[in-house]
């Protein structure tokens, strides 16, 4: 006999908090919308279009990827929207528009779907994304820069041309520090007060959604008055990146310039956004420090040692591997626990 | 005042009191029909002591527990006993029940007061006993058995729950402001039945006339002989009411897990217990009435009412004029209460309140996969992992669950409230529970 109950009936609680996973996605995604609309101002509209290429794989992939695997079809829950802006965000505006593509490819097909969906990727997917492409198209990736305020320039004609915009190619800060040293920012891109004051509003040639401090710090506080990310991780990121750089940035010990390097490359759009993905990020807060501490401190130690003038995307990927670790190391402190300890837990 | 509270957690769901708060406790003409369940109570079923077709009067005991942890069933009506067979249960689906036909002529039954300060600690326990009074915040613990702790417990403290943490319930509230006297006498009564001599009371800064008045009352009947009692402000936060909880607010003496309050030397009573035990004590009244919140946007008239303990809550339902758009009815808090899936269900000792949900108030959705935002972590009062459990139940590795202390949990539903991917982390926490005994 088959009881079919006339009202629903589920387990406790009957009520819940309003906040829904695809709220959470949508929100975060909309807080980096000023960031777009000035990239557009500073390269053009190519910085939209890629954007626009880039998400629009990534959902398609994401649902192919769900419909063969017999999963249900997610996309309104946000997450590959989000995950397309960020890729969009961490590759230069001047790539050729089926880079996007194949990034998406490796953002949501191998590293998202093929390891179990949402909720189950080890790391996150648009750094696995961009660090595919970098390894794939290495001069695209590091050279397809270009020059900021170009829409105010009244340049048009370059950006849609499909292959890669190097034509005007510039070089970023960072790869002019690792090349030529911090004098030879200061000559190509003015004084340091001038080098502080364009990069925080942003003006300055790299990714696309990486170049303005403001307005990512703007995102960021929305995020963090909305209680959907913390302070732990992106202050302890910055922190250390800033205490590193100083340390060990200079010509002698302790002389280095934390402040560029804090505004310069990704470490913003890094500390804020893509370390702090729950799903790829400790769980606990103190170890979310730690773990930030670790994402500061590897990008400025690529940046200055490392091969690579910029290093925020491997930083937060080899952060990404520890993180089930320290989900492990750190557990919370429970309320009043038994006096004699169960068995399982002395194992 | 700041208000005390609990150590870690917690959460503030949105309180709905409003809709019933204000609403003098009112009288439900009593039903044609009562169903008393055998089961009205933490332990053994109770065994019926009365036959069919046998008479009945209000307040005879009809069915008791011999030998076993259990409390005796009084008839809530005068009357018939028409049957004793199965009939709906809202916690244990079906269960064996007396059904009684009220005679319609038969007068209310009556009772005289007495002054309890007359009477030795072992005659009120006995009254306690005989009057089948348990614990009304919804677990049902026989209270004699409650309040004869082991020799060896070292009680100093009780303390009455007048928290009334959780949503849309406002019975405490009610009787607090109602019957302030009778509940002060009572915790005198439990005081000498304990033989302490300290009493707290604690309730939520969101019931100020509540604490103004116990307050009041308390400081104009203070008696040096009957101990002390007092009341303390708690600051309003979800599950504030809970017993570990509530001790730790009150006493920052905190219950370890598996431990029992009077581990830590206390004894918690719940506001409509009390006024129980006070009615039992003095006036040999047993427990057949129940104040209750009846409460939800789907009924047409809410209300806080006290009820035959019996009274179908399709007799209830009637008398506050039908429901619109219900999509879900509880017995209990929306936060720890039971769903229950027909209107056939009697109110029992327990019920603190039931709950007629519309669609607009509850949530009938698709839950999805963990995000690892770590929100239940916080929320959780006992420090666990829910996300955790949910993740191990999903991968039919329950078992292993105990490591993140599973059997602390008391299933409050903090978590789940708060889980933006509306995960079932209370069921998924029941689950666990289930396989760690399985595998035992």
């Amino acid at each position: 006999m088959t009881y079919k109950p006339e009202w629903a009936v589920s387990v406790s609680p009957h009520i819940r908090k309003g906040t829904t996973t695809a709220q959470i996605m949508w929100t975060v995604s909309a807080t980096l919308m000023p960031a777009l609309i000035l990239s557009i101002y500073n390269f053009g509209f190519r910085s939209l279009f890629i954007t626009l290429v880039s998400v629009l794989s990534c959902v398609v992939v994401e649902a192919i990827c769900q419909k063969v695997m017999g999963r249900p079809v997610s996309i309104k829950d946000g997450s590959a929207v989000l995950t397309g802006i960020l890729l969009a965000f961490v590759i230069p505006p001047g790539v050729p528009y089926y880079l996007p593509i194949i990034g998406a490819v490796a953002a949501m097909f191998i590293t998202k779907e093929l390891m179990g969906g949402l909720g189950y990727n080890v790391w996150n997917p648009a750094l696995v994304g961009r660090a595919f492409l970098q390894a794939s198209f290495p001069v695209a990736i590091t050279t397809a820069w270009i020059p900021p305020q170009q829409l105010a320039k009244g340049v048009w004609d370059v950006f849609l041309s499909p292959g890669s915009v190097d034509a005007i190619s510039t070089a970023t800060p960072l790869s002019v520090v690792k090349q030529f040293g911090m004098t030879a920012l200061t000559q190509q891109f003015g004084g340091l007060d001038s080098i502080y004051w364009n990069f925080f509003i942003g003006f300055k040639p790299g990714c696309i959604g990486e170049t303005s401090a403001l307005l990512i710090l703007l995102g960021g506080l929305f995020l963090l008055m909305r209680g959907i990310i913390t302070w732990h991780i992106p202050v302890s990121t910055l922190v250390s990146a800033a205490l590193v750089a100083w340390i060990f940035g200079g010509e002698n010990w302790f002389s280095g310039n934390p402040l560029v390097h804090v505004l310069s490359g990704g470490l913003m759009l890094g500390a804020f956004y893509m370390a702090t993905d729950y799903v790829t990020s400790p769980t606990l807060k103190s170890a979310q420090i730690l773990f930030g501490f670790g994402v500061g401190g590897l990008t400025v130690l690529i940046r200055l040692k490392g091969g690579y003038p910029e290093g925020v995307c491997y930083a937060i990927l080899l952060m990404n591997c520890l993180t089930p670790a320290l989900d492990e190391w750190f557990k919370p402190r429970r309320f009043a626990p038994p006096k004699a300890a169960p068995v399982a837990a002395v194992k | 005042m700041a208000g005390t509270t609990f150590a870690k957690g917690g959460i503030h769901p949105e309180e709905h009191k409003e809709l019933t708060e204000g609403l003098a406790i009112e009288v439900m003409p009593p039903p044609r029909q009562v169903v008393l369940p055998l089961s009205m109570h933490f332990g053994a079923i109770a065994q019926p002591i009365v036959k069919k077709k046998q008479e009945i009067q209000e307040g005879e005991v009809i069915a008791v527990v011999e030998k076993a942890l259990g409390a005796s069933i009084h008839s809530s009506v005068t009357g018939v006993v028409k049957a004793i067979e199965p009939r709906p249960h809202p916690t244990m689906v079906r269960c064996d029940a007396v059904i009684i036909d009220r005679d319609p002529a038969a007068p209310p039954r009556q009772y005289e007061s007495e002054d309890w300060r007359k009477l030795s600690r072992e005659q009120l326990l006995a009254r306690v006993k005989e009057a089948g009074i348990v614990g009304l915040g919804g677990a049902g613990f026989p209270t004699h058995v409650k309040l004869s702790p082991p020799p060896n417990a070292k009680v100093d403290t009780l303390v009455l729950n007048g928290a009334e943490c959780e949503p849309y319930l406002t019975t405490d509230h009610r009787l607090m402001l109602e019957y302030p006297e009778k509940i002060i006498e009572g915790a005198k009564i439990l005081l000498k039945i304990l033989g302490i001599k300290k009493c707290l009371i604690g309730i939520e800064l969101n019931k100020t006339d509540a604490i103004n008045i116990v307050n009041k009352t308390a400081g104009q009947s203070a008696d040096k002989d009957d101990g002390e009692v007092h009341v303390q402000g708690m600051q309003v936060k979800y599950p504030q009411g809970s017993e570990k909880q509530l001790i730790y607010s009150l006493t920052k003496r905190s219950v370890p897990g598996g431990g029992l309050p009077f581990d830590v030397g206390v004894i918690v009573q719940n506001i409509s217990t009390t006024l129980a035990v006070f009615e039992a004590a003095t006036m040999k009244k047993p427990l057949y009435e129940k104040v209750a919140t009846f409460s939800g946007r789907a009924l047409n008239r809410q209300a806080n009412l006290q009820v035959k303990v019996g009274t179908l809550l399709s007799d209830v339902v009637e008398y506050l004029g039908g429901t619109k758009d219900l999509v879900k009815i509880v017995s209990g808090g929306p936060m720890m209460g039971f769903a229950i899936s027909s209107l056939d269900v009697p109110v029992t000792k327990t019920t603190s309140g039931v709950l007629f949900l519309n669609s607009s108030e509850t949530d009938l959705g698709e839950y999805g996969p963990c995000i690892h935002c770590g929100w239940c972590m916080e929320a959780c009062p006992m420090g666990l992992a829910p996300k955790e459990v949910g993740l191990y139940v999903e991968a039919g590795k329950g078992h292993l669950t105990e490591k993140f202390g599973i059997f602390d949990c008391f299933e409050c539903g903090c978590c789940a409230y708060v889980c933006p991917a509306k995960r079932p982390l209370v069921q998924f926490a029941r689950l666990a529970k289930i396989a760690i005994k399985k595998r035992g």
